[in-house]
């Protein structure tokens, strides 16, 4: 009988993992894979330029299928997808020989955890024949990653890899895409000191590598510009009752917060504040309030403020690349966010900007290069000066910290609410992208 | 004086927030007295519990403390399930095996759960508001929490000592092998206790949920604290578990008043360590 | 017993182990390298594991505390003091063997369950530590600059150096296995594994001989620490003291039979090629963890002994050889 029911159990585990299998995959493979051609070594001069040669580009990543950095991750491989979706669909791209590049890509879970990077990184390298490499999602993974990279001589290029010291180690291969995390927070302070001089800031973060470094990297900042700190607190990540720490702000004395983490600690620490009602004038976390899931906090959400790598409110646009007198390249953000709402039923987030930034900075630098090779693509790299939607693209080409973005700027974006009273994401700073005034001070109820 | 003040504050989370890690600790507590089986699927189940209040509130509609029924009838279910699988066959073998049946339980619901559910928040919004006690701030739905805590903790109490399968959980705790030749249907008790200490599980991450923003992968986090809680209040020890609870809740609420909150899990586990060393009966003394 | 009888339990765990190192040498395959790093390291903590979960008996459930408190260590000195990686390792196991001295004093007295408990505390409660420990860089850990490689020949072969120090590690571990397993220490041991009160009685100093067995189990993981997080350029505590990757271990020993030498490496072998063949296959990688859980729930349920134990249950001629 136990026997049977045994079965019986195992049975329906089974199955039940079939069909989870079967059903809706979350793994958005909407790319018939390309025929992966033999990689001719170069254009055979003979060839009659009638029938252009194809070669298929195969660009190589781990992301996150499982583990605590999934959702980001996936939201970068959707990003990167469709930029790869499109420029396959327009017909690849045609260097001057008339070779048409397509482009293939490759990945495996990582898991959220760096054991097998390196392993998986150097299967798609030697397997895989990868080509172009793009980075997992987090700085710790890329780090893993990195060392791969250089090693084989691969262009990486990262995005969801903000922390800066992964970039500080002598490499020649990275580049990177997010504002490194020491600048995150460097326009929200520049706007508080407009707007209030005399604040006195608390940081209150999540001890781990990400928020660390953040939040070092604005302290020396935050002195530059004479705020006074009134207190600084790590929490443990994992942490899930921010009561005590919420007194100790409170008792601190300060009027306005900087600091966050991640996703769960970010809404927890969010909706404490709102509950407890201590009067901070302002409050800015890392992260959680960049997602579109945030507003399901109710009015907790109301006046929190984060920095976002991308939004389609403050989207760069060609115009602005004229005035600064560099070179646009890409779609238009509204036709980026059109065409990632229609594939994706998502809008989307600047996690997806960063993903499909990547393939487009790729593309532009295998133009630029003329040529798929990886030291000529390298070099172009180097001297890319771009503007994208996604925004300024310039790499630090100097050996002390090579490939550190330079150009990219952070905009502060706020939740407030639209005449209709609904929760909205708005930009209120820096000044010239700004679409709505700061809430400051944030109003209590 | 400003340090009283910021202890007084935080006193009154940290004991309500004790009650529910309470009753998280006294399913593991339980399992333990009664099998001596360490049920790594705990933090999962935890897991889903919340996931239950998710569904049941926001999709549904239900009030969160009504939806407390179905969830604990649907965690004993999937308890006992779980000992028919994965449990039984290893009871009487070594720790290594019942550990690593757990623990595969563990990943085969994690695994599941992620693909369906994704690792992404989710985030209920509930709220009973609040008042002020003193400089303290008192959250309805903490209170109630507590309160339900409470209340649980008593009708396992009057179930364990007042009913007829109750007293054979007790009897099966102490010897299983007399109570088996006294004629306890030992298999049923086993499935029974299993199956009461993943709903204490469920019952908890519900209540959780209610105040606090939660993935699939939460519930590790109150497993480590459950194993903190059971040591505390002695492995097998239902009601030591909240004791144990309180201790946990008022150690987390007033530890940030002397030190960085990121010193708070170094001091939880130091303490965890010491106090299997020093008394690994627990404070309270374990089962009988 | 002839001396060479004694040690033909050896011969076949060696050709296990030479053959997954000459695997990626022969085919001269750097992917093949790189899995078999993987699997190479996952064999040397399990049969470092061993010594202690196999031969003693005692289920340390948080190992990869060693693991991770040795790699800081070592990787402290080989990145702030510029110490060669051979330095760094050695730093690291001895710091791990220390720590597991201290550790094993005081809580090696704890039996069962309690012990199996006190190991995860300490686990989480080291993890937590170098958090908040500045010297090791607190949150943000530790990044190694890719100078460090210049002085192995460049990134490409100091990748290709540890991976020869991996193999050696892992040789290094399985002689400690295979000598403490047939020496009269590692009799005591297994006289504690099945009864350690009578043990005590018939003369085993339970005490000293678990202390030493857990510090024999703690310097090879303190070793392959530093090794790893010298290739991976970077550690932080969340890399350094994964709880998941202790139980894996677990895992590992227990599928392929615990307390035999030959067991640990053939559970190592299945269970990261496993991990890895379900990671990278098209139709199980969104379920790879459940399918994982479901092949160990069956394997435990069905063949508690493990791999080993099963054959020597199954075919008593294999016993000698099956050590």
């Amino acid at each position: 009988m136990k026997k049977v029911l045994f079965v019986l159990f195992t049975l329906l585990i089974v199955s039940s993992m079939l069909l989870s299998a079967c059903g809706p995959s979350a793994e958005p493979t909407t790319a018939p894979p390309a025929e992966t051609q033999e990689p001719s070594e170069e254009p055979v001069a003979t060839q009659p330029p009638a029938a252009p040669e194809e070669k298929t580009v195969v660009i190589g990543f781990t992301s996150s299928l499982t583990g605590s950095q999934e959702v980001s991750s996936k939201r970068q491989v959707n990003g990167f997808l469709l930029w790869m979706n499109q420029v396959n669909e327009a017909g690849g791209i045609t260097l001057s020989d008339g070779t048409v590049v397509k482009f293939d890509y490759k990945t495996y879970d990582d898991e959220s955890n760096g054991e097998r990077v390196q392993e998986l990184y150097t299967r798609l390298i030697s397997e895989d024949n990868a080509d172009f490499l793009i980075s997992p999602y987090s700085s710790g993974l890329t780090s893993a990653a990195s060392i791969v990279a250089e090693q084989n001589g691969k262009v990486l290029i990262t995005t969801g890899a903000a922390d800066d010291a992964t970039y500080k180690t002598g490499n020649t291969s990275l580049f990177q895409l997010y504002t490194p995390g020491s600048l995150y927070m460097s326009s929200t302070v520049d706007m508080l000191q407009q707007l209030d001089p005399e604040a006195k800031v608390a940081l209150v973060y999540e001890s781990d590598k990400f928020s660390t470094s953040v939040v070092e990297g604005i302290k020396p900042y935050l002195a530059d510009k004479g705020f006074e700190v009134t207190l600084e607190e790590g929490y443990a990540s994992g942490t899930t009752d921010f009561g005590p720490i919420v007194n100790k702000l409170a008792a601190s004395g300060a009027t306005v917060l900087l600091g966050g983490g991640h996703y769960e600690d970010g809404t927890a620490l969010a909706r404490t504040l709102y509950e407890r009602q201590i009067g901070l004038k302002f409050v800015y976390l890392l992260v959680a309030p960049a997602d579109t899931k945030f507003p399901e906090l109710g009015d907790a959400a109301l006046g929190i403020a984060t920095s976002s790598q991308w939004e389609l409110k403050a989207t760069h646009t060609e115009e602005e690349a004229a005035n600064l007198g560099i070179e646009w390249f890409g779609p238009t953000g509204e036709d980026f966010a059109a065409a990632y709402q229609a594939a994706y039923g998502d809008p989307p987030t600047y996690h997806v900007a960063g993903g499909y930034a990547a393939g487009l900075v790729l593309q532009k630098a295998i133009l630029d290069a003329d040529s798929v090779d990886p030291e000529a693509v390298k070099a172009a790299l180097n001297a890319m000066n771009l503007m994208t939607f996604y925004g300024g693209i310039q790499f630090d080409t100097s050996e002390a910290a090579h490939g550190l973005q330079i150009a990219h700027k952070m905009v502060v974006a706020q939740w407030q609410k639209n005449d209709a009273g609904e929760l909205v994401r708005v930009i209120i700073a820096p000044a010239d992208v700004a679409t709505n005034d700061p809430l400051y001070p944030v109003p209590t109820p | 004086m400003q340090q009283i003040t910021l202890l007084l504050t935080s006193l009154p989370d940290g004991i309500l927030l004790g009650f529910v890690y309470g009753v998280a600790a006294m399913g593991l507590t339980l399992i333990w007295g009664v099998m001596n089986v360490i049920n790594l699927a705990h933090g999962p189940i935890i897991a889903l519990g919340m996931f239950g209040t998710f569904f049941l509130f926001i999709r549904l509609g239900i009030n969160p403390y009504l939806g407390l029924v179905p969830i604990a009838i649907a965690g004993l279910l999937l308890g006992v399930v779980i000992y028919f699988t994965a449990v039984h066959r290893v009871i009487n073998a070594p720790h290594l095996s019942s550990l690593l049946a757990t623990f595969s339980v563990n990943m085969i619901i994690i695994g599941l759960a992620t693909a369906a559910l994704t690792t992404s928040p989710y985030n209920v919004d509930f709220s009973l508001g609040g008042f002020k006690l003193g400089s303290a701030t008192i959250l309805g739905t903490r209170l109630v929490a507590a309160l339900i805590a409470i209340l649980v903790t008593g009708a396992l109490y009057l179930f364990l000592y007042r009913t007829r399968p109750g007293k054979f959980i007790r009897a099966v705790t102490n010897n299983r092998a007399a109570a088996e030749l006294m004629g306890v249907p030992s298999t049923r008790i086993l499935a029974l206790s299993f199956g009461l200490g993943t709903m204490l599980a469920a019952v908890s991450g519900a209540l959780i949920a209610t105040f606090f923003p939660f993935n699939i992968l939460s519930g590790g986090g109150y497993e480590l604290k459950s194993f903190v809680i059971g040591v505390l209040g002695g492995l097998g020890n239902p009601i030591g578990a909240l004791i144990g609870g309180l201790i946990l809740g008022v150690l987390e609420g007033i530890i940030p008043t002397f030190m960085e909150t990121s010193w708070v899990p170094v001091i939880e586990f130091g303490l965890f360590v010491v106090i299997l060393l020093v008394r690994p009966k627990g404070l309270f003394g374990a089962k009988k | 017993m002839k001396s060479w009888q004694k040690h033909l339990g050896l011969v076949l765990p060696l050709l296990v182990v030479a053959g997954v190192v000459l695997w990626p040498i022969i085919t001269d395959n750097v992917s093949a390298r790189e899995s078999a790093f993987t699997i190479l390291k996952a064999i040397a903590l399990a049969s470092s594991l061993n010594i202690l979960l196999g031969y003693t008996g005692y289920v340390s459930f948080g190992h990869i505390v060693f693991y991770g408190f040795g790699g800081y260590v070592g990787l402290y000195f080989v990145n702030d003091h510029g110490w060669s990686i051979w330095a760094g390792m050695l730093a690291g196991g001895i710091a791990s063997g220390i720590l597991a001295f201290l550790l094993g004093k005081a809580i090696l007295r704890l039996r069962g369950a309690y012990f199996a408990l006190a190991t995860i505390g300490i686990n989480e409660a080291m993890k937590a530590f170098a958090n908040n420990f500045d010297l090791f860089g607190g949150p943000i850990g530790m990044v190694l600059n890719f100078s460090v490689y210049k002085a192995y020949g460049g990134a490409a072969e100091a990748l290709k150096m540890t991976f020869y120090i991996m193999a050696g590690l892992t040789f290094a571990a399985l002689l400690i296995s295979h000598f403490v397993r047939s020496s009269k220490f590692g009799l005591g041991l297994l006289a504690i594994r099945e009864n350690e009160d009578a043990a005590e009685v018939m003369g085993v100093i339970a005490p000293n001989a678990k202390t030493w067995a857990y510090v024999l189990s703690a310097i090879i993981p303190g070793m392959v620490g530093v090794l790893f997080f010298f290739k991976n350029g970077h550690v932080e505590p969340p890399v350094a003291f994964p709880l998941h990757s202790s139980i894996e271990l677990l895992v590992m020993v227990m599928l392929g039979g615990q307390g035999t030498v030959l067991g640990p490496i053939l559970g190592a072998f299945a269970y990261q090629g496993m991990r890895g063949y379900l990671v990278t296959s098209d139709f199980f990688k969104d379920i790879q963890l459940s399918v994982s859980g479901v092949v160990l729930l069956l394997i435990v349920l069905f063949i508690p002994a493990g791999a080993i134990g099963w054959l020597r249950h199954r075919i008593p001629v294999l016993r000698r050889v099956l050590a």
